[in-house]
């Protein structure tokens, strides 16, 4: 049937469908119409939230200087990436790594071309955020009942509750707020999360005031088959140009997982630099996917980003070779690899 | 929903730490999540007495209900064949000699893991593959193992000859779409190599053995850099009309994106049929998962891949290669994708290639699935 359909299609004239799809730039212009039925509703421009100096080094039982992450930000901002989530303002009785916010936010006021969304887990998160000069904050849910517990000690219900009172007080002062929601194809203890739940939640922070709602699978056990269920019923109660997607890579998944959202419609992808950020639910399991592979697809894809991937390798370079650890990303291991072959 | 006594014994055995963010942390074996990734054919659903009610098998294409995102998943095919290239294209790389009694364990493990294609084997010059110089003792072991087919690689008629004698049933010639890469790899011109396996493929079909050809560089080149989608039709083409019933497109730098993968297999399609087609994506840029589930949307329906993505890049040092069929079962499995492997024996044959070789596994799904042990390991980390 896909055969017939496509000589179907080979006899179309190719010029209206170069309009049709004019993403697709790198390809030659007699097959242009075959990605029509495969790649259909594929983003023009895909927004890359990077992660990787809050979700990627939090777990780092290592303290990284401060100056170090600034300059990490720096060239992750100098790589293209317009929207870096900078810290969080947990009790550093928690997430010590990130106990250097304010030093953080201070040495990045005035970097330009980008935005630094922080955590912020309650109101006096928030104020903290506010008084160290954050511009957009972020709050995180979860989808299971008991993730929220485990995680951070209270229902989904309670903690909807108090973060109603940070978004209230960020609108009070023009500040967006991202909205995460955890465990959204499966969860640690409960195993499956259904998509009512995750709709549920997601609802929640977008009707309180969240801009963004950035959906995540915490552990990385979502394929396709999960994926789109879940995607199929937030979508019924968030537009899809507020949707954003975390996926982690401990099970291998995470492209395809992107790939199908971006098939979905949607647009903004978060990722971390090399990697950063272990699976804390899985010793040794790989947590976030690495921002290089990502962009490396939307190249491939066609797909524009903004990104400069060379920049990008450098960056996560820099972090890497600071703790002293490869990459956690199979693109800056092949490409680091081809380069140090050219230099032979 | 983890059983009482597994808490209890977590609960002791971390002490004074048994903190709930602690406890979460020692996920086991008897969680709903262990069995939904192992077997997610069973729903386990459970109240608080720990009763459990299964469902039958979740099909995302039986809850179709025509909304337009369906289109994302339509096309995919019921059942997909996987071709395990562990013991020949994963290990010839490797430095150290594996023992042929190890291979033959590995290839044992694989067949009951439900694994019905298993490349066995190489008869190429050992001068070249000194790892696969016991292909005949392979074969000879593995000669009364039923429930697989063992297809060997033969570069030439001599190769062919001596597969023969030792037993094949089946064989795999391999053609580049790229002629640098076919002069620097086998050191002759494309047509000269399609002369050559031309009379590995008639002495093949003299006495009924089924042929399968490789194609490599289907999207990329290390030495040309693209690769016409056109050309490696035409050699898909000449290795299809030749008598190959199987022709697999081999992405040998793992460079490929859908972007570059569907113009090279609308190509192909247009000159083979699909159901002949197979897909070979390496992972070296991580791409591979990607770039099967593209395949299949395109109907793709036969994936080769690596047990333990064995086989790394002999292009880019340190980089990985073959896609693990580890990561590869899970993505089809959630799928709803019919394979007939049982991950759980994958892994463990996983396992037992890795154990010999002394590497972690090259599959992340066999390492977040390894939690048994890691979590023994954590909770003796954390007392």
């Amino acid at each position: 049937m896909t055969m017939v359909m496509l000589s179907v299609f080979q006899h179309i004239i190719t010029a209206p469908i170069a309009i049709i799809v004019p993403q697709i730039r790198s390809i030659e212009t007699s097959t242009f119409f075959v990605c029509i039925l495969v790649l259909r509703n594929l983003p023009a421009h895909v927004k890359i939230v990077e992660v990787g100096p809050r979700d990627g080094l939090q777990n780092e039982k290592e303290i990284v200087p401060t100056s170090t992450k600034v300059q990490l930000i720096k060239m992750l901002v100098s790589s293209g990436l317009t929207v870096v989530e900078a810290t969080s303002f947990v009790s550093p009785k928690w997430v010590p790594q990130l106990a250097d916010a304010k030093d953080v936010m201070d040495a990045i006021q005035n970097i330009q071309g980008a935005r630094f969304p922080v955590l912020t887990p309650n109101l006096k998160g928030f104020e903290a955020a506010v008084s160290a000069g954050a511009k957009e904050v972020a709050i995180f849910a979860s989808a299971s009942e008991s993730f929220s517990k485990s995680n951070i000690n209270c229902s989904i219900e309670d903690s909807l509750a108090r973060f109603r009172d940070v978004v209230s007080a960020a609108r009070e002062i023009s500040l967006p707020v991202r909205g995460y929601v955890s465990c959204v194809v499966g969860c640690p203890v409960e195993g499956i999360v259904p998509p009512s739940k995750v709709a549920y939640v997601a609802k929640q922070l977008f009707d309180m005031g969240c801009s963004e709602i950035s959906l995540g699978d915490t552990i990385g056990v979502g394929t396709p088959g999960t994926v789109i269920p879940m995607l199929e019923n937030v979508m019924n109660f968030v537009p899809i140009d507020n949707l954003a997607v975390h996926f982690h890579d401990t099970y291998g998944q995470a492209l395809s997982n992107i790939l199908t959202s971006l098939q979905m419609g949607i647009s903004i992808v978060d990722s971390s630099v090399s990697g950063l950020g272990g699976c804390p639910y899985a010793k040794g399991g790989s947590g976030n996917v690495a921002t290089e592979d990502v962009v490396y697809m939307l190249n491939g894809l066609g797909i524009e980003t903004n990104v400069d991937l060379e920049k990008l390798l450098l960056a996560g370079d820099f972090i890497c070779k600071h703790l002293r650890r490869p990459p956690s990303s199979k693109t800056a291991v092949a490409l680091s690899s081809k380069k140090a072959n050219s230099k032979l």
